[in-house]
């Protein structure tokens, strides 16, 4: 533990006079990591940064029901159900092969142009459906690699007892494979909190697009340190929290104690 | 009336064909041992019987109606119990939640109906102390016994067991295979297929010998291990003599 902690301390300090010495850093000091302006303007970008947390919550709830449903159809035995299968495997090559970007560009200023009333306008709105749907076909595949390391010895006990193909799925095989995943499932939650800020590239004013602003007005980028800040905040929690979860359950494993 | 009568069974897996035409009839209150080597088919017959495995041709009845090409296999599946060799017990579920799951899910019992039920059978069989504790807490005997109260919380007409002592350690073989012997007692219908000859000897009425998917020999207890007829049935049991397991 000292010694690590010791390391740790070295390479920092290290790492630290180096940036400190280079021969641009009173520039860059002043441009990036400005006290005045980190006061100023970190307010601002915390107000801002509320939509990104209602973006990534609304947008959460949205995928792990739809991504559960994607999982289910994909895993539905038999050649009736074949057209079903074949939809959720295209729809996750495609939202997982397209950069997300790219698809809150094309719906988000695509969808409000062709001006048909009956569907919103709202840019967050369109933001918030772009996120849902490249981050299901992710957490799809989370679920599906749930759904697949249940042995079909539990379906066949299931079954045996009378349980029809929905109620095994929900009683007996969903509980335990979503247990399995949540590490995984948290893990790609984490990357859809950052990608909150791209909904900021169609002009909601979330907290990098906050900062885009603030830095325009002063030319000073501190306002980004201020969303960074922000955007970590809340990551590492979630970070720690499921190393723990993973910790926890690989305790379990080992010391074979209850489920 | 018989309670169980497979016609001409068959069953492949690909090309490997498991069932080649089974014929076997059990009547109401019997006991039937299914023996042979490993492969032979028994453990496909059972899961042929349950409607867990599609099988290729003939037909198979329970109480004299066919279940063969059943509408509702949910409702044939209510009626027959079965034993798993490795329990499969829900992992997640504490022993009541495992008991109480398909009599309230399938049957539509209240959770106080399908509780009472479930304690009667707990108590039965040595694990009332035990309602509470999750799977992984249980001894393979007593995970074993689970699994045998939760077949029988559904009140199954028709038992079928497989191997259901194969995964246990020695010593926890005898509590299993006493839960079974009740259960004969008691007048349960049961096909069994088991590697323990001398309990098959013990508790079943008839004994069938399985071989290469077919019955190649019925009889009695006595008949079967005293005086078979069969080369491939002679030579079976003396490997298990040998084997010191008779």
């Amino acid at each position: 533990m000292a010694i690590a902690l010791g390391s740790t301390a070295v390479f920092f300090v290290v790492v630290a006079v180096a940036i400190t010495h280079a021969p641009g850093w009173p520039e860059v000091r002043r441009q990036f990591f400005d006290w005045g302006e980190f006061k100023a303007t970190f307010p601002e970008v915390a107000r801002a940064f509320l939509l990104n947390v209602k973006i990534f919550c609304i947008a959460e709830v949205l995928i792990l029901v739809f991504a559960l449903v994607l999982a289910v159809l994909r895993s539905l035995p038999g050649p009736v159900f074949f057209p079903l299968r074949a939809l959720a495997i295209v729809y996750a090559d495609l939202f997982r092969g397209i950069p997300t970007i790219l698809v809150i560009a094309m719906l988000g200023f695509g969808a409000p142009a062709l001006g048909l009333s009956y569907i919103p306008k709202s840019v967050i709105f369109w933001g918030i459906v772009s996120l849902v749907l490249i981050y299901s076909a992710y957490v799809s595949e989370v679920y599906r690699a749930g759904i697949d390391s249940i042995h079909p010895s539990q379906e066949a006990a299931a079954r045996s007892l009378g349980l029809s193909r929905g109620q095994t799925l929900r009683r007996v095989i969903l509980p335990q494979a979503v247990r399995r995943v949540i590490p995984p499932l948290l893990n790609d939650f984490i990357g859809l909190q950052k990608d909150t800020a791209l909904v900021g590239t169609l002009g909601a004013i979330e907290a990098f697009q906050q900062s885009q602003i603030d830095t325009n007005a002063t030319f000073n980028f501190t306002a980004y340190l201020s969303a960074a800040v922000l955007f970590v905040a809340i990551t590492i929690p979630l970070a720690r929290f499921t190393d723990w979860l993973v910790l926890r359950d690989r305790r379990r494993r080992v010391a074979g104690g209850t489920t | 009336m018989s309670a169980l009568a497979v016609e001409r069974l068959t069953k492949s897996f690909g090309k490997h064909v498991v069932l080649r035409g089974v014929d076997l009839e059990v009547a109401e209150h019997e006991v039937v041992a299914l023996i042979g080597a490993s492969g032979s088919g028994k453990s496909t017959l059972l899961r042929c019987i349950n409607l867990l495995e599609a099988i290729d041709e003939g037909r198979i009845f329970l109480a004299d109606r066919e279940i063969t090409g059943a509408r509702d296999v949910n409702a044939v599946r209510r009626r027959i119990g079965i034993v798993f060799q490795s329990f499969n017990l829900f992992p997640h579920m504490n022993v009541m939640r495992n008991v109480t799951l398909a009599p309230r899910d399938v049957l539509g019992l209240s959770k106080a109906e399908a509780e009472t039920r479930a304690v009667e059978l707990l108590d039965r069989f040595g694990l009332a102390d035990k309602r509470l504790e999750y799977p992984d807490r249980l001894s393979g005997g007593q995970q074993q016994r689970v699994a045998i109260v939760r077949a029988l919380a559904m009140r199954p007409e028709l038992m079928l067991l497989d191997e259901v002592t194969s995964a246990l350690d020695p010593e926890l073989v005898a509590e299993v295979l006493q839960v079974i012997g009740e259960l004969a007692q008691g007048g349960m219908t049961m096909v069994l297929a088991t590697h323990e000859m001398s309990f098959a000897r013990d508790i079943a009425n008839r004994v069938c010998f399985l071989d290469e998917g077919r019955i190649l020999e019925v009889g009695t207890p006595d008949e079967i291990f005293t005086n078979p007829k069969e080369p491939r049935t002679q030579q079976f049991l003396e490997r298990i003599i040998k084997a010191r397991r008779l």
